[in-house]
């Protein structure tokens, strides 16, 4: 079954879940804005109305609160749907059926319902996008009781955390971002759910551990293979699931480093980053050889010119800064 | 060119009873005497089943009530069209419909207690949880209609209840607009009492009904006496065959009055007038019923006393219940957050645990 060696970049990896999960499962639709058009949602979309139908693909009207809402019903009826928000920013119109509904209904009933729907968001950063079409909502989701949110930053986990979050039986706010739609690797040519709430140690390392997720995960596999060369050795976790956060893995690493740089792709204040870090200090105080430090972008909007953009946004020379910082304020 | 018209609609009203429940005869449905009575009864049980949580709030063993008083006829004339494999998605005054529909009563007691459990329905029954936002039932309404036409059902429709207020609200438009384009099984049964809270319809919208909205979105839709049980339950038959069959939406406007207030936390003296209330205590949905019965020899005071002490006892027993349940263990409040309880939450349930041992 599986083929060796076959690689499939971030969005067919998506797509190829879709594929699999809908045949195997007929409760499972897709719905939202241009599910149809390359234009919206790349290439995760293929050839799915053609096999599946129009009753199971929805192309739907310019209603993000009306697919969601509606998701959240069909849900509730019996039904698995995956909403996709081929912006994130819009998915601001339907906070109301993802936070008030879909996260409480479960917790409200006493246990008797439950809302298995896939909230898709889809960052799209840079390119002159600018404010309403660049933001990266991650932490306010988290923040919510009763959600599940999961950020991938491969192609592989794109896939296994997709399929995981369409067959968990609580909503999973499934982020990714199109700087990822680059990426290429092999990936399983089965169906396989990468599981909910486990991170994965990319590289191993000793000085410093760089905690990422989504498109800071590379970039902070990029400034270990920097770090290296000035012989600090720099273990890298990418988070994968944010909520439930994956502590265990991060508290161990840090135990074993004495220090951390968390990288989160959100704005600085009060986002998840901050959480980790608190974790990190709660969990490792008596072990840490100097406070963690975050990147995170800085407390603005995104800009629309190129210039700005090259300042606004974090890559791995921030990654690598900081650790370098994080090692030279070391108490040890 | 001349100017064309290009749409045109007509929205229509229907009434059968006058208020003295004189009825258009050529309209009266075609049912047998029995379910004319039955029609009845289910108002009677849930204007009985009203009146005792609103005394039971008065004497503190209930936390808030919205009462339906006033809504009996909307409620029972739906009610009595509605099957077993019908799915409800109910706003907060949707008790009478609940209850006729299948869902315990003292679950919807324990609901407004403030009790988790009152949601743990009886498997047979398909009703959502009470959902509060206002105007979120229809969009969840339409996306079951969606989800049973996926399913290939030729009987089963959803029902999305909204009140004059939520047509104020995007979900109302956006629900229409959505079911429509997929031609959703759905039902959207708006019961127009007049008074969101303290803002008179007449505030809420230029509009001078909220049926003609409907057309906007290619949608039929009809007003109703909504204090005329026949009416409802006519209007209701042709909406819900129309749904059934395929055709998409159907939208129907009860015209009623809220009789009570908001809920027992409001006080609407201070902001309707006691003869607009005098007005349509005159309409009564119960009192116009029980007069067109017995005119027709169908019921008299003699067995509606029979039944009112059939229905007290079941809502004295109802009550029996409520009071007799044990209190949830504090645990709880973390047990049904998800599926499975994630590593954070079972150390939040430890120190919760910890913190009320005794």
């Amino acid at each position: 079954m599986s083929s060796p060696g076959r690689r499939l970049g971030f969005g067919l990896a998506i797509n190829e879940a879709f594929h699999q999960v809908m045949e195997e499962d007929p409760s499972v639709v897709l719905i939202g804005q241009g599910v149809k058009s390359p234009w919206y949602v790349g290439n995760t979309c293929n050839g799915l109305v053609a096999r599946f139908g129009e009753r199971r693909v929805y192309d739907t009207p310019v209603s993000e609160n009306a697919v969601t809402g509606a998701a959240v019903g069909a849900a509730l009826a019996g039904l698995r749907p995956v909403v996709v928000h081929p912006r994130m920013d819009f998915m601001l119109y339907a906070f109301d059926p993802i936070i008030n509904e879909a996260a409480n209904w479960r917790y409200m009933s006493g246990g008797a319902a439950h809302v298995p729907v896939v909230f898709w968001g889809i960052i799209n950063r840079a390119g002159e996008q600018a404010a309403q079409h660049s933001q990266a909502l991650h932490s306010v989701f988290a923040h919510v009781p009763g959600l599940k949110v999961v950020a991938p930053s491969t192609p592989r986990d794109a896939k296994g955390l997709m399929v995981a979050a369409i067959r968990d039986d609580d909503p999973v706010v499934f982020v990714d971002e199109r700087w990822l739609y680059g990426g290429e690797e092999e990936v399983p040519t089965e169906v396989y759910g990468t599981p909910i709430g486990k991170a994965a140690i990319r590289r191993e390392g000793t000085d410093v551990t760089l905690v990422a997720f989504s498109y800071l995960a590379p970039k902070a596999l990029e400034a270990a293979a920097v770090l290296a060369k000035e012989g600090i050795s720099a273990e890298v976790i990418d988070l994968r699931t944010l909520k439930p956060l994956d502590a265990a893995t991060v508290v161990k690493s840090v135990s074993k480093t004495g220090r951390a740089v968390v990288c989160d792709v959100g704005w600085r204040t009060g986002g998840i980053g901050g959480e980790i870090a608190a974790q990190i200090t709660e969990a490792c105080w008596a072990g840490l050889k100097a406070a963690p430090v975050r990147v995170a972008l800085p407390d603005l909007p995104a800009p629309a010119s190129r210039s700005l953009e090259a300042a606004y946004y974090p890559g791995a020379a921030q990654v690598v800064a900081a650790a370098r910082e994080v090692v030279a304020r070391g108490r040890g | 060119m001349p100017l064309k018209v290009v749409h045109q609609a007509v929205t229509e009203r229907l009434e059968i009873l006058d208020k003295d429940g004189r009825a258009d005869e050529a309209l009266v449905p075609a049912l047998p005497g029995e379910e004319l009575v039955r029609l009845h009864k289910l108002m009677l049980r849930m204007r009985r089943f009203d009146e005792k949580a609103l005394t039971l709030q008065r004497q503190g063993r209930m936390g808030t009530w919205g009462s339906l008083r006033g809504q009996e006829a909307c409620q029972a004339g739906l009610a009595a069209n509605l099957r077993r494999e019908d799915w409800l998605a109910p706003s907060f005054r949707e008790h009478g419909v609940m209850i006729s529909a299948g869902v315990s009563m003292h679950q919807v007691y324990a609901i407004w207690r403030g009790d988790e459990r009152g949601h743990l329905f009886p498997a047979e029954v398909h009703c959502l949880p009470v959902s509060v936002p206002v105007g979120s039932q229809l969009l969840h309404a339409v996306g079951v209609g969606m989800g049973l036409g996926l399913r290939g059902e030729k009987s089963a429709v959803a029902v999305g209840f909204a009140g004059d207020g939520a047509s104020s609200e995007g979900d109302f438009h956006e629900a229409l607009n959505f079911g429509g384009v997929f031609k959703a099984r759905t039902l959207f049964f708006i019961q127009n009492n007049q008074w969101a809270i303290s803002v008179p319809f007449r505030k809420q919208t230029a509009a001078a009904t909220i049926a003609q909205r409907a057309h906007g979105y290619g949608l039929p839709g009809v007003q109703v006496d909504g204090n005329d049980v026949l009416a409802v339950y006519a209007a209701t038959r042709k909406a819900l065959d129309h749904v059934r069959a395929g055709h998409g939406p159907y939208l129907v406007e009860c015209l009623t009055y809220r009789m009570e207030n908001h809920t027992t936390a409001d006080d609407h003296t201070r902001y309707r007038k006691a003869e607009e209330v005098a007005y349509w205590r005159e309409r009564d949905p119960v009192d116009r019923m029980r007069r067109f019965l017995a005119a027709r020899k169908l019921w008299d005071e003699a067995r509606e006393a029979a039944y009112l002490e059939e229905v007290a006892a079941e809502v004295e027993g109802a009550v029996a219940l409520l009071e007799s349940t044990p209190k949830a263990p504090p645990t709880d409040i973390v047990d049904y957050m998800y599926a499975r309880r994630p590593w954070f939450l079972e150390e939040q349930r430890a120190e919760i645990a910890g913190r009320v041992a005794p």
